[in-house]
């Protein structure tokens, strides 16, 4: 037995992937097709699964009733993808420049905060974002409470808004955001730019003709990381933007343990999955996955 | 109004090393590279010459001195305002740029009008002999034609000064050689100046109007291939370029440009350009081919009898070692003007010979 497997390849590879096949298919590919099934199904009174072909669900979903909140859950998901490439570049590319022996301490203190558990740091956020939190305390004693645009400034990040909700998922994802693009761009040849500069590119123009194509693979890759999981968050949303602000997960969430509504919550997670799946496409069709630019 | 294309003006570059320490990595260099001349900085690595290069290119900015270019002293001057272009080590190609892009990147920088560009771009691919390429990417060409793409890219611009750090390093041996002519015509037919950094010396020989050669952040000796070859002005120049039997001793006299030196019972007579005292303590430096062996003595001055220790052969020529009185050894080398598989065929067998040289092939150096 083990002979003949040492003696074909095709056979070795079949034992290293065995463990994860088995897995995925456990637990991935076969709960995902129940949530198919059910998906078409109906509540029954008791809030148990009554197992029918209809599209009573889907249909509901694009609704307007429940339309738009597909429609925020992408716009929301986006804005913090760009937000992160905005937050994010500077950052990474700091990174990526400084001094070898200091690049590692950077990358640590990135990760530093996935030490404490995700709720605690929400929880911080909503102390810092509320009312009569510490950000409005920090602008009152600047004085800057006392104008119309400092007002207007803290209205947009104040604790059960929207914009708090993007404070929150940004704050979250920033880190996948960094990791790739930090990657590409410590890639980066910095004899390229010295070229760049050599052939009469001003440090903007050498960023925009050099260092931005060459770490387009980095922004590639850290959209997709923040997006697909951006789609789906519930907690931020549930925690940050009170009832205000309804995103898909939290729809799911509530249809399977508020509502006791499995088949119309497994339609919502059907339409995610394809929502998340048409842009990221749409997305890579666009721009391509990055390897083909860099040798 | 000089003629010189590139100055340097008491130029010193100090780093601080990761560890704290102060580095002089140039060191009080001046020198004048004249218009369309091919200039080499030679020197063993971390001598100096390509932070030499990088501040005449403005990537590093020198620590006290000028740097001037074209009669333009650069001061600050950022590396997209100067009017040289360089040819790095490692070509740095824009990778995801194709041929074409790389090469119209520094016109388009210009803002150079697109039909300009593109005739300029085709010129310039046909100078470096890579016509229909434009359309490829750096990875999909071979090292050599990389260092030509490297090179077009440079040249398309018409630089005042080309820079060139060690260009051919990479490339196999056969394909240097080819491109050291290349350049070397390129160089002529363009009357661009170059300066050219390398750490090979038969490169700089080959293709230098001018060498610098460099030590320890110090340029030693600025001259020809022949001057420096021929009448190097310290041991290290000596010592550098080429092969060199080095015998010390002290002056006894001298007789304009003739030195008469004793080397411990050996009393050689050499060239000198310093006229030192007697009594100065120097070496006397001799290459290995300008030393002839003899069966008989030749009845010539610096003719000393010595014993054949070892003997190797290495085609063009034969290697000896040559042990003569006073402990003092001699490497000898002789063409190979018969053909013959025995090597006992010259000296007949014989291990006792003579080894004598013309007082103008040796050199009187000061330690």
């Amino acid at each position: 037995m083990l002979k003949t497997v040492r003696e074909r390849p095709s056979l070795q590879g079949l034992v290293l992937i065995s463990p994860t096949m088995f897995w995925l298919i456990a637990f991935l590919l076969v709960p995902s097709a129940l949530i198919v099934v059910i998906s078409f199904g109906a509540r029954g009174s008791y809030g148990n699964v009554v197992y029918t072909f209809k599209l009573d669900n889907y249909v509901r979903l694009v609704n307007a009733e429940y339309g738009h909140i597909l429609w925020d859950s992408t716009w929301i998901a986006l804005l913090t993808t760009v937000a992160c490439i905005l937050a994010g570049y500077p950052l990474a590319y700091f990174i990526a420049r400084s001094h070898p022996t200091r690049r590692s301490l950077f990358m640590f203190l990135i990760l530093v905060p996935f030490w404490t558990n995700f709720l605690i740091r929400i929880y911080a956020w909503m102390i810092i974002l509320r009312g009569e939190g510490v950000l409005n305390a920090v602008m009152t004693w600047l004085g800057l409470m006392n104008t119309s645009l400092g007002q207007w400034l803290f209205s947009q990040v104040q604790l059960y808004t929207p914009g708090a909700v993007l404070v929150g998922m940004v704050y979250e994802f920033l880190p996948f955001m960094i990791l790739p693009l930090y990657t590409s761009l410590e890639k980066l040849d910095p004899s390229l730019l010295e070229a760049a500069a050599d052939l009469g590119a001003r440090p903007w123009r050498a960023f925009l003709r050099v260092t931005l194509p060459l770490s387009l693979p980095g922004i590639i890759a850290g959209s997709i990381l923040v997006f697909i999981p951006a789609m789906g968050m519930f907690v931020v949303p549930d925690l940050m933007g009170g009832a205000k602000t309804v995103l898909v997960g939290n729809l799911i969430r509530n249809q399977f343990f508020t509502a006791r509504d499995w088949p119309f919550g497994s339609a919502a997670s059907m339409v995610l999955m394809a929502l998340t799946l048409v842009v990221t496409l749409i997305y890579t069709r666009t721009f391509g996955f990055g390897e083909e630019l860099v040798p | 109004m000089t003629d010189f294309s590139v100055e340097l003006r008491q130029v010193t570059k100090k780093f601080t090393s990761p560890e704290g320490t102060p580095v002089l990595a140039v060191d009080d260099v001046t020198l004048g590279i004249r218009d369309g001349e091919f200039f080499s900085l030679l020197g063993p690595s971390g001598c100096g010459k390509t932070t030499s290069l990088r501040m005449i290119a403005g990537f590093e900015q020198p620590t006290s001195g000028e740097v001037v270019i074209a009669g333009q002293a650069m001061g600050m001057t950022p590396p997209f305002q100067r009017p040289v272009n360089t040819v790095f080590q490692s070509y740095a190609l824009f990778p995801h740029m194709t041929v074409t892009q790389n090469v119209a990147f520094g016109l388009e920088m210009k803002h150079t009008p697109r039909a300009d560009i593109q005739k300029r771009v085709t010129e310039a691919l046909a100078m470096v002999r890579l016509p229909g390429m434009e359309k490829r990417y750096p990875k999909q060409l071979s090292g050599g034609q990389q260092q030509r793409i490297a090179l077009a890219r440079a040249l398309v611009n018409r630089p005042k000064v080309l820079l060139l750090d060690e260009p051919l390093g990479a490339l196999d041996l056969k394909l240097r050689k080819e491109m050291q002519l290349e350049l070397k015509t390129l160089q002529r037919e363009v009357g661009i100046t170059f300066v050219y950094v390398t750490h090979d010396q038969e490169e700089a020989l080959t293709m230098s109007d001018r060498i610098a050669v460099m030590n320890m952040g110090k340029a030693l000796h600025v001259g020809t291939p022949t001057e420096i070859y021929e009448r190097p002005n310290c041991r290290f120049v000596a010592d550098f370029i080429g092969e060199t039997n080095f015998l010390p001793g002290t002056l006894a006299g001298c007789d304009g440009k003739r030195a008469t030196v004793d080397c411990h019972g050996l009393r050689i007579i050499a060239e000198t350009d310093h006229a030192p005292a007697p009594g100065t303590q120097v070496v006397v430096a001799v290459r290995p081919e300008k030393i002839r062996l003899h069966l008989e003595p030749p009845n010539t001055p610096n003719c000393f009898a010595g014993h054949i220790e070892n003997v190797v052969y290495v085609g063009t020529d034969t290697r000896f070692e040559v042990k003569l009185a006073g402990e003092h050894r001699l490497r000898v080398r002789q063409q190979n003007l018969v053909s013959t598989p025995d090597l006992t065929a010259y000296f007949g067998g014989h291990t006792d010979v003579y080894a004598a040289w013309l007082p103008e092939a040796a050199q009187v150096l000061v330690e």
